[in-house]
């Protein structure tokens, strides 16, 4: 084992309060927050309202996520890299008391000679497989591709055509191509009626869907837009920024895209830009999406400021999260408890996140380390930690 | 030969020197593999490339290439670049 961090742990009173706690959450929640400078879990009470911090782990490391398994309820894996050597995988078989290293983290096959392969330079997204499946995972990494561990993520191996796929690998661009922080592979989504049907995004690259567990897959891209002056038909130009599935109809995805948030009904395959229903002044572009547990009419977005150079703040420094209780035909903004003004603040494509609660509990993580926590599905927002990195993902799971 | 351990690959050996054998740099890699499982693929990429931010040291003389050879009387050293923030 290569990282033996012995995390500080407090508790903390953060929650509003005076609240009941909620009717069906959990025994216990965990927010798992992965940030440029190490990881944190954030254990709350019952009622959600009272937080105790467990951090940090792998202090130092990128971590781009950090995950549950909700097959097992005591395995998580963190991808972590730091900024000089290479990228792993770490595991945890108790609910993030020790971590393990990878035996085999993911790696693309070895280029034949004088072919100049790939290399993972970080794994960013984690998913376990289906739940019939139990211990295996899925991980997509950056530059695009998919790799899957059959051993609880010990070890990896390339998982599907795409890595390898002439017409993929034209579809993944450049380094220049993807974002800042290098091109993606993320939104591994799973059908819980099937485990061969999986839906990916690829940013850039356009989000796509294979029905016989990887071995082809089909661009479904019909009804999104691309950036003014693209050709909208070349999967290269489409950016899905994330992608989500509704547990309570696998038949409806929501998708934060570069270019708008619409919603896919299957079977259909055309994509329907419901963020046109977005207040104007706030527009319709950002990272996260996040869909409700068990209604899939509802879903949130976290807007940013897509105008001009691309700011990705909040629009005009307003923070706010938006509901939509109907599949998109409207939204409302939720705030209440976030500041009324001045809040420049960055939520990243993984950095948003709901428990499976009654009534559902949201979370998000800024750019400028604060976490902020709702328990009642946006009305009221509390801030249950600052001062922390960059953060990257949050993740919240309940726990027995 | 004696082989000298940055302080971020630490956690792996628990030790700032260590030793390991081989004819070419990427036989002693191989053999510190063996002995610290995991370390070497936070150095050298899937492509058997040097990372971008680390570097190999010979007898003091860098080293870009992993088929450079060494020898039991030689001195290695793994060192990590400093940069970032």
């Amino acid at each position: 084992m290569a990282e033996r961090s012995k995390p500080a742990r407090a508790r903390a009173k953060t929650g509003g309060g005076k609240r009941k706690p909620a009717a069906r959450a959990a025994r216990g929640t965990v927010v798992m927050v992965a940030t440029r400078k190490g990881a944190w879990l954030y254990h709350g009470d019952a009622g959600r309202g009272g937080w105790r911090v467990d951090g940090p782990h792998f202090l130092g490391h990128i971590v781009n996520h950090l995950v549950l398994d909700p097959r097992d309820g005591r395995t998580m894996l963190a991808a972590a890299k730091t900024g000089h050597i290479g990228p792993t995988i770490f595991r945890s078989t108790d609910r993030g008391r020790s971590w393990k290293e990878a035996k085999r983290p993911p790696a693309f096959a070895k280029a034949a000679n004088g072919d100049k392969g790939r290399a993972v330079d970080h794994t960013f997204w984690l998913t376990p497989c289906h739940a019939n499946e139990p211990g295996t995972w899925y991980a997509g990494t950056s530059p695009q591709g998919i790799f899957r561990s059959p051993d609880g993520g010990d070890t990896w191996a390339p998982f599907s055509s795409v890595n390898d796929d002439p017409r993929y690998r034209e579809w993944m661009g450049t380094v220049q191509d993807g974002t800042p922080d290098g091109p993606k592979l993320h939104s591994l989504i799973v059908d819980p009626r099937d485990p061969a049907h999986l839906y990916m995004g690829m940013s850039g690259g356009g989000v796509h869907e294979t029905t016989d567990g990887g071995k082809t897959w089909t661009p479904l891209l019909d009804g999104l837009e691309v950036v003014e002056g693209f050709d909208v038909k070349t999967p290269t130009f489409h950016d899905p920024h994330c992608v989500r599935m509704c547990p309570a109809n696998p038949d409806r995805l929501y998708q934060q895209n570069h270019c708008g948030i619409y919603r896919l009904d299957r079977p259909s395959t055309t994509w329907v830009r419901i963020g046109k229903s977005m207040p104007k002044k706030v527009g319709d572009i950002g990272l996260p999406m996040v869909v409700h547990p068990r209604d899939p009419d509802t879903a949130w977005v976290f807007p940013m400021d897509g105008t001009t150079v691309w700011p990705r703040t909040c629009p005009g420094g307003i923070a706010g999260a938006f509901v939509t209780r109907n599949g998109g035909k409207s939204w409302q903004r939720q705030a209440a408890g976030m500041p009324e003004r001045q809040a420049w603040w960055t939520v990243k494509r993984q950095a948003m996140a709901a428990d499976a609660g009654d009534p559902v509990g949201l979370y998000f993580g800024t750019t400028s380390g604060e976490l902020w926590a709702s328990r009642d599905e946006g009305a009221r927002w509390t801030c249950i930690a600052r001062h922390l990195p960059e953060i990257y993902s949050v993740e919240a799971a309940g726990m027995a | 030969m004696k082989v000298l351990i940055p302080g971020p690959l630490r956690s792996y050996t628990r030790e700032r020197e260590v030793e390991a054998s081989g004819a070419t740099l990427a036989e002693l890699l191989a053999d510190l593999e063996r002995r610290y499982p995991g370390l070497r693929f936070r150095m050298i990429d899937e492509q058997d490339r040097m990372r971008r931010h680390i570097r190999f040291f010979v007898n003091g003389e860098q080293a870009f290439d992993i088929a450079r050879p060494v020898g039991p009387g030689d001195s290695v050293q793994i060192v990590q670049a400093l940069s970032g923030g």
